[in-house]
């Protein structure tokens, strides 16, 4: 082996995107607080949460498109401090929004538009339009009228149109939620290999966890303008912080209890009349929420005998209500849970209100959250 | 019938003959008119979209104060154009008054709110997140108006004709600030006024055939302008 000069290390990388202190106030009143925020270069960060939480306009303000009341944007760790630095800054980033907005002239034009503003020549401009055409399948639409498209073809040459200009930080708010799901479905699927193969930093809002888990490689739940919770989709789902994390992902039963017994990280949580077994180890007399996912939750019609899971309830079913795929089946163990079966499980047990029933699940498929 | 069949008679000789009076009138009208227009395009254009896209404390004001401009009657507006260029009024001292240019100014006032009220609402109705859209993908401030104006043609260019037609067929206040001065200010409207007091009504007719045509064929231009690249 030589001895020759140690290879410089690989400079630690800037992130692509950092917030510090950052408020937006509208009409006197603050709708966006997020004190720190960092995109790693090449991440998809999805920004969760319900219809007002303050996922756009933390998307706008990260886009330069709204000025923020405080705070600042470090740019792969440069401070966007001047209207010059942000007007460069939206030169090198760009955003789709949840409506097509395409300009009142061909799709070709359409997606030559941000090319054009940043001076790119004409023959590379061409070439870049029918690679991004290629991509979402738009080639035979670009000599059409923008405003003669489809939904879907619209939101496809939107998103052509952000794509062609090799962004260094793409910013998508919702671009699916208007599409009918076959249409979202394909986009989705062309949208995430575009994100792959390109390796495009992404910030992506919806209210849609399902997109969110399939893109992101990161989740941030929003809430009332602040982010509640940051995690791989793993986390978000499984171990959300709060009541409105769990209730957002989908956790349909949250109950409340005391720990009763902990020992050897597993413990006793005292929930209504019922003992429920997870795993964890707070101090007995804590005060926890019980979170349980729905397709965690098993049902059968005899006592659980030989199951591995530790926790078996009788139960008696008083709703049932059809979600998607699968049925929920909601009981009533003594205290409220929630069940996912499958449209033949609904048929073999004979599912129904009043039906006598008996939930299992793991200890291990218990969620605790601590109350403050 | 037969004084408007004489007038018509008339009005055809006078053109064909190419009166050098009537035809002088008519370059005035166009000139007075379109300059106008234009700077109307310019303030009323500027001030619609200034207003449209800016949030400001008394915007509902300023825009129900262009709306009422909108229709402001000419001869108000001639009077207190009057009133200002009158040679003792505040600016006399440009010594303007029964002059073409008075007359520019007059129908200025006229056209301007007309274009500014139209633009305003022309920019309002464009999707309020586009203006972002553009800025998204890499416009300066300048190059996303351009490109906002560009998206609002259509009504920008109804905007232009509404104004156009607004000054083209007013006659109070050219009347009031031009005098009618003949070879000087006499324009179409203000001359049609006048050989109609005279019961020159063949002239008259004449007159008011030439304002019709030359209206229409302004319009016409506009309007083939505006739709030339609108699907059928």
């Amino acid at each position: 082996m030589s001895a020759g000069p140690v290879a410089a290390e690989a400079p630690a990388t800037a992130p692509a995107l950092e917030v510090s202190g950052l408020a937006v106030h509208r009409g006197g009143v603050q709708v966006l607080d997020v004190p720190v925020l960092s995109l790693r270069a090449g991440s998809v960060l999805a920004l969760i949460g319900p219809n007002g939480s303050g996922k756009t306009t933390l998307l706008k303000t990260l886009a330069c498109l709204l000025e923020p009341a405080a705070g600042s944007l470090r740019f792969q760790g440069r401070e966007l401090a001047s209207r010059l630095d942000r007007q460069a800054y939206r030169k090198r980033v760009t955003m789709v929004f949840q409506d097509p907005l395409l300009l009142d002239t061909t799709v070709v034009r359409n997606l030559e538009t941000g090319l054009r503003l940043r001076g790119v020549p004409a023959p590379e401009r061409r070439e870049r339009v029918l690679d991004a055409a290629r991509r979402f399948g738009i080639e035979h639409l670009l000599g059409r009228r923008a405003h003669r498209l489809s939904g879907g073809e619209a939101q496809r040459a939107s998103l052509a149109r952000a794509f062609v200009l090799r962004p260094e930080i793409l910013f998508l708010d919702e671009p699916f939620s208007a599409l009918d799901p076959p249409t979202r479905e394909g986009l989705l699927e062309d949208l995430g290999a575009a994100l792959r193969q390109t390796g495009t930093t992404t910030v992506l809002a919806t209210h849609d966890q399902n997109e969110a888990l399939r893109l992101a490689d990161t989740l941030a739940v929003m809430h009332l303008g602040r982010i509640v919770q940051t995690g791989s989709g793993v986390e978000v789902v499984n171990r959300p912080v709060d009541e409105f994390v769990a209730a957002f992902v989908g956790m349909e039963t949250v109950l409340p209890g005391q720990v009763a017994e902990s020992r050897q990280g597993l413990c006793t949580v005292a929930v209504g009349g019922a003992q429920v077994h997870c795993v964890g180890g707070p101090q007995p007399g804590t005060p926890v929420l019980v979170g349980i996912r729905p397709e965690n939750v098993l049902l059968s019609d005899h006592d659980g005998a030989g199951h591995s899971a530790r926790n078996h309830f009788p139960a008696t079913v008083t709703r049932v209500v059809p979600k998607g795929p699968f049925f929920k089946v909601e009981l009533d163990c003594g205290f409220f849970l929630a069940a996912f079966v499958t449209p033949g499980a609904l048929e073999e047990l004979a599912l129904a209100p009043g039906r006598a029933v008996v939930a299992s699940f793991k200890a291990t498929a218990v969620h605790l959250i601590t109350r403050g | 019938m037969d004084l408007l069949w004489e007038g018509v008679k008339k009005a055809f000789e006078l053109l064909w003959t190419l009166d050098p009076e009537v035809l002088g009138i008519t370059a005035l009208s166009l000139k007075v008119s379109i300059l106008a227009t234009l700077v109307s395009l310019v303030l009323g254009g500027a001030a619609g979209m200034a207003i449209a896209l800016t949030r400001f404390p008394g915007k509902r004001l300023a825009i129900a104060v262009i709306n009422t401009g909108m229709g402001l009657p000419p001869v108000v507006v001639g009077l207190f154009v009057t009133i200002l260029i009158w040679r003792s009024g505040p600016f006399g001292f440009l010594d303007i008054l029964y002059t073409p240019t008075a007359i520019i100014v007059a129908q200025t006032v006229i056209a301007t709110p007309i274009i500014a009220g139209i633009t305003l609402a022309a920019i309002q109705q464009l999707h309020p997140d586009l203006r972002l859209q553009i800025l998204a993908l890499g416009a300066t401030r300048w190059q996303m108006l351009g490109l906002l104006a560009r998206e609002a043609r259509l009504p920008l260019m109804a905007a232009v004709m509404a104004g156009f037609g607004g000054v083209i067929s007013e006659v109070g206040a050219s009347i009031m600030v031009g005098g009618n001065v003949k070879d000087s200010t006499r324009v179409l409207t203000t001359a049609t006024v006048m050989e109609t007091g005279m019961g020159n009504f063949d002239t008259a007719i004449a007159l008011s055939l030439i304002l019709m045509v030359l209206t229409f064929s302004v319009n016409a231009l506009l309007t083939h302008i505006q739709q030339r690249d609108r699907p059928r």
